[in-house]
């Protein structure tokens, strides 16, 4: 009996081969009765080496392949919209969840996006922006492990993927020592964090970063020199700078060019200027040259790291939040006996003492703050490049608007031009090279 | 007047910041009450509220460092097109808010503009970063926006353009020839607010299925969801409840 899953249907394009696991034996055959070489593969949208919900549609001839197409939007899930039906601050419930491999870009750029609306740049506490910083650099790491470990996983090198996974336990397990949460924080609010961090945490830093230092040399080890490795990234997935800034990709692919863009330096945000670190280039424009940067910024962003620990310790009792009651979060959180909680002195507090604060507490938590009419633009350096984010506001408690330009999305359109021409056993290292996180892509 | 007051207006009122911005402010929207409920009688007090939504003005020379420079190029580059058209100049208006600049580009002179800010090397924005709809509903006859926001790593700058389209008329040209990268983000906007970009190689949705009917992000359309019971008590979806507006 034949499987219906895996059926044979005749088009106007010709015969339509549903090929679902091992059953390549009807498409093999058909192929090889007509004389015709030519062939259009679906790949994805639920493919192992796609990186996610990424569905690619390859036209074939032979093993070459001619044309690519992106199909994308299977992730979609209205972020966008829905944060126009919260408040300011529940906003960043949401935008987390785009880029759930680097959530804290999320919430930093949007956060950072109202902050310019409020016009509170200036009034956040150093504390919160060194917080903020450490946390992304912890982040960038997490990010570029998983981009190294999923990419050496697609092209069968699966030791970089345990170890890649490995390593980003360890970032996991500091995010939920400082957030609370391994993913989807919620943790940086307009006007600073949600939290001051916990006791030892710093010792906590410096034990990963020590850590860190021994098992970098492992992948440069692994990776570097390998014949095998080597043999598929060098040279694949090529795009120069003008095809870069044609396309609008940004980060590693951009810096692969050789070309040093990384806003982090060029438009520093929350006292990037003050920290040593060098901006990672390769001049290679190939698959490569992005794994290479990747390695060497996570080199970067442990230098970052290690000086924010050594501003933390002299910041020990600073606030963390804004001094402007009216955008201040009003509660603390504490670790209570199930793990959570608000802190009970400032629910002794509320419900016992002051009805004013019960009363402030209330309408900022239901209510929420107003934001002046207006339009902003905030963008930061994000694991995989731009990651920026339009609000406007109508001077109410919600976004108005809020977009996001995720770098998944735009530097996926480079898919067609760094693929076609290539083996369809490239596409998979261009994928991986490119490192969309399919979240972002369609949020 | 108080003494204050006067000696404020005497000095010109320069001791407060410095703000080249708006000089008056755009009314968009007009809404009454606090709750946003419409579905029964006000028991609230709060009804007879009338709030105007007024967004950031026009903005008048100098715009503050090198926003002039950007102004005086493009005015220079645009030359004939902004004398010789008889239905006005193709930048509409200039605002200057929050330490950046939108230049509000009339929808038929945008891919003119385009190009002129990408090309003229003392303009040099090579870089689109992204388009962006926005939804006014109560600007009547400029109800679609799409934002586009450019950065020249040349010179470190980045300024917005807007654009603005009637609902009954949703046509803006297409950047794609200028900027390529545009080619997704013309198609997100098209998905979520139905502009058309005029001479975009293949405006399709991106986001949502082919055959879905509507666009999501304006804001006549509803975000729906289902009303969840929890002990007895009916909560809403999150677009019908009672919310602060």
């Amino acid at each position: 009996m034949s499987d219906p899953y895996a059926t044979t249907t005749e088009s106007s394009a010709g015969t339509v081969y549903t090929v679902t696991g091992q059953d390549w034996d009807t498409v093999v055959a058909g192929v090889s009765q007509g004389d015709e070489e030519h062939v259009v593969v679906n790949m994805g949208p639920q493919h192992p080496s796609t990186h996610g919900v990424l569905r690619l549609i390859l036209e074939l001839d032979g093993e070459t392949v001619t044309d690519l197409r992106c199909g994308v939007g299977y992730l979609h899930t209205g972020i966008e919209k829905n944060m126009e039906f919260r408040t300011w601050t529940q906003g960043v419930t949401f935008c987390t969840r785009m880029d759930y491999v680097a959530p804290l870009f999320n919430e930093a750029v949007y956060v950072m996006g109202v902050e310019k609306l409020l016009e509170i740049e200036d009034d956040i506490p150093e504390k919160a922006l060194v917080m903020r910083v450490l946390l992304m650099e912890l982040n960038r790491i997490a990010s570029h492990l998983v981009a190294i470990a999923t990419g050496g996983m697609e092209i069968g090198a699966l030791t970089v993927m345990t170890i890649g996974f490995r390593e980003r336990e360890m970032v996991l397990d500091l995010f939920e020592t400082i957030t609370g949460l391994r993913m989807n924080h919620a943790f940086i609010r307009p006007g600073g964090v949600a939290q001051d961090l916990p006791d030892g945490t710093l010792d906590q830093v410096r034990d990963f970063v020590k850590i860190m230092r021994k098992r970098l040399p492992e992948y440069a080890a692994l990776c570097n020199a390998n014949p095998i490795f080597k043999g598929r990234l060098v040279g694949t997935g090529y795009l120069d700078r003008a095809g870069c800034l044609a396309l609008g990709a940004s980060g590693p692919i951009l810096r692969a060019t050789g070309y040093p863009w990384d806003l982090r330096r060029d438009q520093p945000y929350w006292g990037y200027e003050d920290y040593d670190f060098d901006v990672v280039t390769w001049d290679s424009s190939d698959a490569y040259g992005r794994f290479r940067i990747r390695l060497q910024e996570m080199w970067e962003s442990l230098r970052i790291i290690e000086q924010c620990a050594d501003r933390l310790d002299g910041l020990e009792g600073a606030p963390v939040v804004v001094a402007d009651k009216k955008i201040a979060w009003p509660a603390q959180l504490s670790v209570g006996e199930d793990g959570q909680g608000n802190s009970a002195e400032h629910i002794k507090h509320i419900m016992g003492e002051s009805m004013e604060a019960l009363i402030h507490h209330f309408k900022l938590v239901t209510e929420g703050f107003r934001v002046p009419p207006g339009q902003a633009y905030s963008a930061i350096e994000s694991p995989r490049g731009e990651l920026a984010c339009h609000v406007v506001s109508d001077g109410g408690t919600r976004p108005f608007r809020a977009h996001f330009r995720d770098p998944s999305f735009v530097n996926l359109q480079c898919m067609s031009v760094m693929a076609e021409g290539g083996m369809v056993a490239d596409v998979v290292v261009v994928v991986a090279s490119i490192d969309p996180v399919l979240g972002g892509v369609d949020r | 007047m108080t003494d204050n007051q006067s000696e404020d207006a005497a000095r010109g009122r320069d001791d407060l910041p410095a703000t080249p911005e708006s000089t008056q402010l755009e009314v968009v929207e007009v809404r009454d009450g606090m709750f946003g409920a419409e579905d029964s009688g006000d028991t609230s007090g709060y009804g007879r509220l009338r709030r105007t939504i007024a967004l950031p003005g026009p903005s008048s020379r100098p715009y503050g460092g090198w926003f002039d420079d950007v102004a005086d190029s493009l005015e220079a580059g645009l030359g004939d097109l902004a004398t010789s058209v008889p239905d006005g100049h193709p930048i509409e208006k200039v605002v200057v808010d929050r330490g950046e600049i939108t230049f509000y580009v009339r929808r038929k002179h945008l891919r003119a503009v385009a190009q002129l800010l990408r090309d003229d090397p003392a303009l040099r924005f090579e870089f689109c970063s992204g388009v962006s709809g926005v939804h006014y509903p109560g600007e009547t006859g400029r109800e679609l926006h799409a934002v586009y926001h450019l950065l020249s790593m040349t010179h470190n700058r980045r300024i917005r353009l807007e654009v603005a389209a009637p609902d009954a008329d949703p046509h803006i040209p297409s950047v794609v020839p200028v900027y390529p990268t545009a080619d997704w983000h013309e198609r997100e906007t098209y998905d979520f607010f139905g502009i058309i970009f005029d001479g975009h190689p293949a405006l399709t949705r991106i986001q949502m299925p082919d055959d879905w009917p509507g666009h999501p992000q304006r804001k006549d359309y509803p975000l729906g969801g289902i009303s969840v019971e929890y002990k007895g008590a009916t909560i809403p979806p999150p677009d019908e409840r009672r919310s602060y507006r």
